[in-house]
């Protein structure tokens, strides 16, 4: 990019020779128009192909249609009718999903991560099982738990922990020598070590494993209603897709992506607070 | 060589005798490997020592054993008279890193060690003697302020008053300054002669640079590799308080050539 250069003589005969770096204009518009640009663009494209008819309106309805639907099953929601009920047990999935995956993940986490046997003996069943495709679990926890919550409460903890589990190994493996040996130096048992050092200092790692698998437990919560009945919002899903109504499927997951989003934006709210003094560089930190 | 081992007895008349070596030597058992043979050394109450070598010399594993971090595979190690087996609150350590931790601020920080052994309630009172620290360090005003705002040459101050919140009998200090650049390692060295002068602390200190040991010690520890033994103890009888414009003076320069042509000799045998 080439740089104007602005050299205007000055009275005493001699050029100054200021100048200004040029930025690409693009990039000096605000970050907030930024978006809607690509937000305008996006549903365009959309509504032209749509208009078109080069798409089916089966496969993929107006942007108009789908707006239409959004607010046909807001109103619902707030007005308290069945989705705000169907929603209502797919946020207790998730909510104890969730909780359940942070105890046992965390748990697992320190075993592993603090402990020679639990890196040796443990760590290379979990990384077994984490490689197995989770989701086909779902039957046997709709044959041991039934129909109701709790098998959908199972695969998304299933689905959560294991990036929680390795978060928390990895933020206790993080501490550096001197640190260790500071700690061995001041004569700190192995509880205060961890406690007073390696668990803070490894909480962005573990945070980091808790932003994962906020997103995990949401998919575990949706896929156990897909495939093992239940009321919650993934029955609304399965059920408007059967029916080809294309826009409520749009709508139904536009909905659950708040959640979603609602969901991860909480856990990087708490980790700034308790993680004050690290900065996140990591792309996404920040919504 | 053996002699050069020994301690001279004008070291010894400086003061009651604080830390004691006695043919203390490390082997590992793994690969037979010699790190430390016949080492014996004396440190007396408010003498400064700096042992200086080439890397493999012993140097980190003799302040490990010393530290109470290794134990030793024979020889004797006793501080005030006990035998070392393993940290104490009497021994105070400094390393390379600063080492604080970003979620404590300064004074808390400073007061850890006395919250490991004593608990929380020991911590609190302990902060009037941590603010006292930082005074004499003079990082008065940061007390409140978490490291990241402190700069490389701020942040070993305060673990310098990390190190004397538990008033250690001994301070072992590896490379502390060797991570800042060259203006503030000379002012921090400065810095830690007043220190130790005011607290009249017996200070062990292991360096890479020979102006450095020159500047700070009442003598230098020569050591040598392969296995890691000392070489010679050097006088440095330079007067005190020590000024950095004392590295000009032709002294000091006969200590340093003589302390470098040693080591040269040692390294390439």
């Amino acid at each position: 990019m080439s740089n104007a250069e602005q050299t205007t003589p000055t009275d005493d005969g001699y050029e100054e020779t200021v100048w200004t770096e040029q930025v690409g204009w693009l990039d000096q518009v605000p970050r907030a128009i930024q978006m809607l640009f690509v937000f305008v663009v996006f549903v365009g494209l959309w509504d032209l192909v749509t208009r078109l008819g080069l798409v089916s309106p089966l496969i993929l309805p107006t942007p108009g249609e789908t707006l239409e639907d959004l607010i046909f099953v807001g109103r619902n929601l707030s007005t308290g009718g069945y989705m705000l009920v169907a929603l209502w047990i797919t946020l207790q999935e998730v909510f104890y999903g969730f909780l359940l995956a942070i105890a046992i993940g965390f748990t697992l986490g320190v075993i592993v991560g603090e402990t020679a046997f639990g890196e040796r003996a443990i760590m290379p069943y979990l990384v077994a099982i984490d490689t197995m495709p989770k989701v086909a679990f779902a039957p046997l926890f709709v044959a041991w738990l039934g129909f109701g919550i709790e098998s959908k409460v199972a695969l998304a903890a299933f689905i959560a922990t294991f990036p929680i589990i390795v978060g928390t190994a990895a933020g206790l493996h993080a501490a550096d020598a001197n640190s260790r040996m500071l700690f061995k130096t001041m004569g700190a048992s192995r509880m205060q070590t961890l406690i007073k050092m390696k668990l803070p200092m490894g909480l962005p790692q573990i945070f980091t494993g808790l932003k994962i698998g906020s997103v995990g437990v949401m998919a575990g919560a949706i896929t156990g209603e897909f495939l093992g009945g239940g009321k919650g919002f993934g029955e609304l899903i399965r059920i408007a897709a059967s029916q080809l109504d294309t826009p409520r499927v749009f709508s139904l997951i536009l909905y659950l992506s708040v959640v979603g989003l609602a969901l991860y934006a909480f856990v990087s709210w708490v980790q700034r607070r308790f993680v004050f003094w690290h900065k996140e560089r990591v792309m996404g930190g920040e919504i | 060589m053996l002699a050069a081992a020994a301690d001279t007895p004008k070291a010894a008349a400086h003061g009651v005798p604080v830390y004691e070596l006695r043919n203390v030597g490390k082997t590992y058992a793994r690969n037979l490997v010699v790190a430390l043979e016949e080492v014996s050394l004396t440190l007396t109450k408010g003498s400064f020592t700096a042992v200086i070598g080439s890397s493999g010399c012993g140097k980190s594993t003799l302040l490990k054993i010393m530290a109470g971090l290794i134990p030793p595979s024979k020889g004797r190690v006793a501080l005030q008279g006990r035998p070392v087996i393993g940290p104490r609150r009497d021994i105070g350590m400094m390393f390379q890193q600063a080492t604080l931790f970003p979620w404590r601020t300064t004074v808390e920080n400073i007061v850890l060690p006395i919250e490991i052994r004593d608990g929380k309630n020991a911590a609190k009172v302990a902060e009037t003697e941590a603010r006292a620290l930082l005074e004499l360090v003079g990082l008065k005003g940061f007390e409140n302020v978490y490291p990241n705002e402190l700069s490389g040459g701020m942040a070993q101050r305060a673990a310098i008053c990390r190190m004397l919140i538990t008033e250690p009998a001994v301070l072992l200090l590896d490379e502390p300054f060797s991570a800042l650049d060259e203006l503030a390692r000379d002012f921090m060295n400065m810095e830690l002669q007043r220190i130790c002068t005011s607290r009249d602390a017996t200070a062990f200190l292991v360096t890479h640079s020979i102006p450095e040991a020159v500047l700070l010690a009442d003598r230098v520890v020569v050591m040598a590799p392969r296995p890691g033994r000392i070489a010679e103890v050097v006088e440095i009888d330079l007067p005190r308080p020590r000024t950095l414009d004392m590295m000009t003076s032709p002294g000091f320069g006969k200590l340093v050539e003589h302390i470098r042509g040693r080591l040269d000799k040692e390294a390439f045998l």
